[in-house]
């Protein structure tokens, strides 16, 4: 697990904590119990994994387990503006992986990392079912289609300024 | 509905949405009320209407016009010209790339031509957010005719006979499947949806979700009815927020009308449906994975028997079904078994939507009956290979399918061809690939995905292809070697016959369908170390195009192995003995000199 550590405040301990009440702390709802942790706080550290297993009894592991499973869940935090460039089959063949290594130039970071400011941060996906503007990019909300390369510094300073 | 004299009707599928059209829909009422025309048109946001490419599409009813790429900014053209003057827009028509003349119905496009839709029927035609537009084309009417008229085992026997095979990717007869929960007696039972649509590539479950969310619950209600059950799942990715919220939607007008909850229809019948979400695993397409994640544990799969049917979500019988197998329920009971088994091939009836992507003209979402030529659906439909290149293969059935050359493309699709020439049905994503695709690399980028997504429960998967995509590296590379061919096959049959799941037992076919149809491809990499697409970057050597180089010098001083040499203002040579390969010359060159070949 992440070897910083992070002290949870109070507030954000009972806001856990409400999440598994929501679900009547049963385990089968364990999954969504992350989902919701996940979008009040945007990441899962080891720290919130904790208080998740002790207020549901389960084990540490276990929430491990199933956090370390699923791609959609990161104990990373993202940057301000996640880009995330998509490497689905159609995007692929029309050239992602040479947008994608644009941007890990541009932004000076590999997959799965954050920018030292704390501003960009960088993944694949697989598919999000725009394929007829293959290759695509997302970042944050916002879709761009039919990326070249040429085109990743432009989409990079509409929000560096 | 009946007050308003005109619709335009605007594709709110992702595709189109992600090119503006919610702004468009806004910017269209906006117009409308400008001209006093807010209650006579009503705009209304409708699924995928499959022609992506061409997005975002808009059709005016009832004069039927199809226009494509339609932007925000012609939305005062549209209103001013078309609907107050009743004068169509040239310039937003679609042009016949072979007869360059503008083309108002889409029926008559060759993209839609040979196309014949009942998954995705309601798909572009009705506002997925209002139930009364679903029950205006005969919603909710197999279920009533089902409760009302039918005993379950007749729907059964309904089903069994219509010849309706699972859309997900195995192709398990339907009916089979649903008489085999209902003879598993049992306090409780459940019905899942299987929207898990982890197929990279594929995105037919999601446009029927945004664009037909009703299909969906109508169906499973009918399910449970069948199978005596009065709960339902719907599994669906995270990663598809608008499909989420439009289900959402769906079920509460659904509750409302009383379609689903208690007492259904006043036939004594309960049934309702909850969500349950995904997180980005491909595995649990399967359905003992997808079982495992429904209920809170990692996704792994587990050995069948005991099928689902007997034993699934919580140790209850339980049906799951794929989406688009799903939205092909209510037709087949309204119209009967008969018409749905006269469409389609001696053992795969009815039609199959498939995601056509890649290098080719028309991308988008299709549905043909069983039995069409991949010729008639790349070239007809599709319109052919992007760009005026060459066709090469195509890629049917995602990772666990294979690839597919010229010499298939007269093979009628049904589930049976595909397997037999070493691809499959899948959930029916279809890539086209041109000239320019290596194939070696496409194999290995499918690994790639099967690596990332193996579960690592059993060691065939787990360890078996991280030691193919080695191999495959390694070719790529330019390291490979005669003996890593016979490996990559051997292995690939091991992993095959061996593995836990539908995962690992297909994840090989990329490989082998590869080394079947495209062997002098593999033995070029090995070889002779070139890679004729151009695509893998090891294989390829740096070059100073003569008619390019002015002689600067800022190659051969950028160069940190000192590989290029020549004189000031004379032309410059790469040593391919001494070069790296890192690229440091191309980047540097301001003349386009530098080339990789």
């Amino acid at each position: 697990m992440s070897t910083v550590k992070i002290e949870l405040r109070k507030d954000q301990i009972e806001k856990i904590h409400e999440f598994c009440d929501e679900f009547n702390n049963e385990h089968g709802e364990l999954i969504n119990v992350l989902h919701k942790t996940q979008q009040a706080f945007g990441y899962l550290p080891a720290e919130v994994q904790e208080v998740i297993a002790d207020k549901m009894r389960l084990p540490v592991a276990k929430v491990y387990g199933v956090v370390t499973f699923y791609s959609f869940f990161t104990m990373i935090p993202k940057g301000e503006f996640p880009v995330s460039i998509c490497t689905g089959t159609a995007c692929y063949v029309r050239g992602a992986e040479n947008v994608l290594s644009e941007f890990k130039k541009q932004l000076d970071i590999e997959v799965g990392e954050t920018s030292a400011d704390g501003r960009f941060s960088l993944s694949c996906l697989r598919c999000v079912g725009a394929c007829g503007l293959a290759p695509v990019v997302l970042v944050g909300e916002k879709t761009y289609g039919r990326v070249a390369p040429d085109d990743v510094k432009e989409i990079i300073e509409e929000y560096r300024s | 509905m009946s007050r308003y004299s005109m619709h335009i009707l605007v594709c709110g599928g992702t595709g189109c949405k992600s090119s503006d059209s919610d702004i468009l829909v806004e910017k269209l009422k906006k117009e409308l009320d400008k001209q006093g025309l807010g209650e006579t048109v009503q705009v209304i946001m409708t699924g995928c209407f499959g022609f992506c490419e061409k997005g975002p599409i808009v059709k005016v009813m009832p004069d039927n016009t199809f226009y494509t790429q339609v932007k925000p900014s012609d939305a005062e053209e549209i209103v001013e010209e078309h609907i107050v003057k009743g004068r169509k827009i040239d310039h937003l028509l679609y042009t016949d790339p072979e007869t360059s003349k503008h083309i108002t119905d889409s029926n008559r496009m060759g993209f839609y031509k040979k196309q014949m839709r009942i998954a995705l029927r309601n798909c572009g035609f009705i506002d997925p957010e209002r139930i009364d537009e679903y029950i205006a084309r005969d919603g909710y009417m197999a279920l009533g005719k089902v409760l009302s008229e039918q005993t379950p085992e007749e729907t059964i026997a309904l089903m069994k006979s219509s010849g309706l095979r699972g859309r997900g990717g195995a192709g398990f007869p339907v009916g089979l499947k649903w008489e085999f929960a209902r003879n598993n007696v049992s306090d409780k039972k459940y019905v899942v949806c299987n929207a898990d649509e982890g197929d990279p590539g594929a995105f037919m479950d999601r446009s029927i979700l945004e664009g037909d969310p009703h299909s969906v619950l109508e169906a499973m209600a009918i399910i449970g009815y069948c199978i005596g059950a009065d709960e339902g799942y719907i599994y669906i990715r995270a990663e598809y927020p608008l499909a989420i919220a439009r289900l959402k939607t769906a079920l509460n007008q659904a509750r409302e009308y009383g379609l689903l909850g208690k007492d259904i229809m006043g036939s004594g019948f309960n049934f309702d449906i909850g969500l349950k979400y995904g997180a980005g695993a491909f595995v649990c397409g399967e359905e003992t994975a997808l079982i495992h994640s429904m209920e809170g544990e990692r996704g792994e799969p587990t050995l069948k028997p005991p099928f689902p049917a007997e034993s699934g979500y919580l140790g209850k019988p339980t049906n799951v079904n794929n989406v688009e197998t799903l939205a092909n329920v209510a037709p087949i009971l309204l119209k009967g078994a008969e018409w749905f088994s006269s469409i389609g091939t001696e053992k795969s009836k009815g039609t199959k939507v498939f995601a056509l992507a890649g290098q080719i003209n028309n991308v988008g979402l299709i549905e043909v009956p069983m039995g069409t030529t991949l010729r008639e659906v790349i070239f007809e439909i599709g319109g052919g290979i992007k760009d005026g290149k060459k066709f090469k293969a195509v890629q049917t059935g995602g990772p666990s399918g294979g690839c597919l050359t010229e010499k298939h493309l007269d093979t009628p699709i049904d589930y049976e061809n595909l397997v037999e020439n070493g691809s499959m049905m899948g959930s029916g994503g279809m890539i086209v690939m041109d000239e320019d695709d290596c194939m070696v690399s496409i194999a290995k980028y499918y690994l790639d995905f099967t690596v990332e997504e193996s579960c690592g429960k059993c060691a065939p998967c787990r360890i078996g292809n991280k030691r193919l995509h080695e191999l495959l590296e390694r070719i790529c590379e330019g390291k490979g070697e005669t003996a890593d061919l016979d490996r990559l096959r051997n292995l690939g049959e091991v992993i095959k016959d061996t593995s836990l799941c539908g995962l690992g037992q297909s994840s090989p076919n990329p490989v082998l369908s590869t080394l079947d149809n495209f062997y002098d491809e593999y033995t070029s990499h090995v070889h002779d170390k070139k890679c004729a697409a151009g695509v893998c970057k090891d294989l390829m050597e740096y070059f100073i195009l003569e008619e390019h180089c002015v002689g600067c010098t800022a190659c051969a001083r950028a160069c940190p192995v000192g590989a290029i040499s020549g004189e000031r203002k004379e032309l410059h040579v790469v040593n391919p003995d001494t070069c790296i390969k890192c690229g440091a010359c191309l980047e540097k060159c301001k003349f386009d000199a530098v080339i990789l070949k």
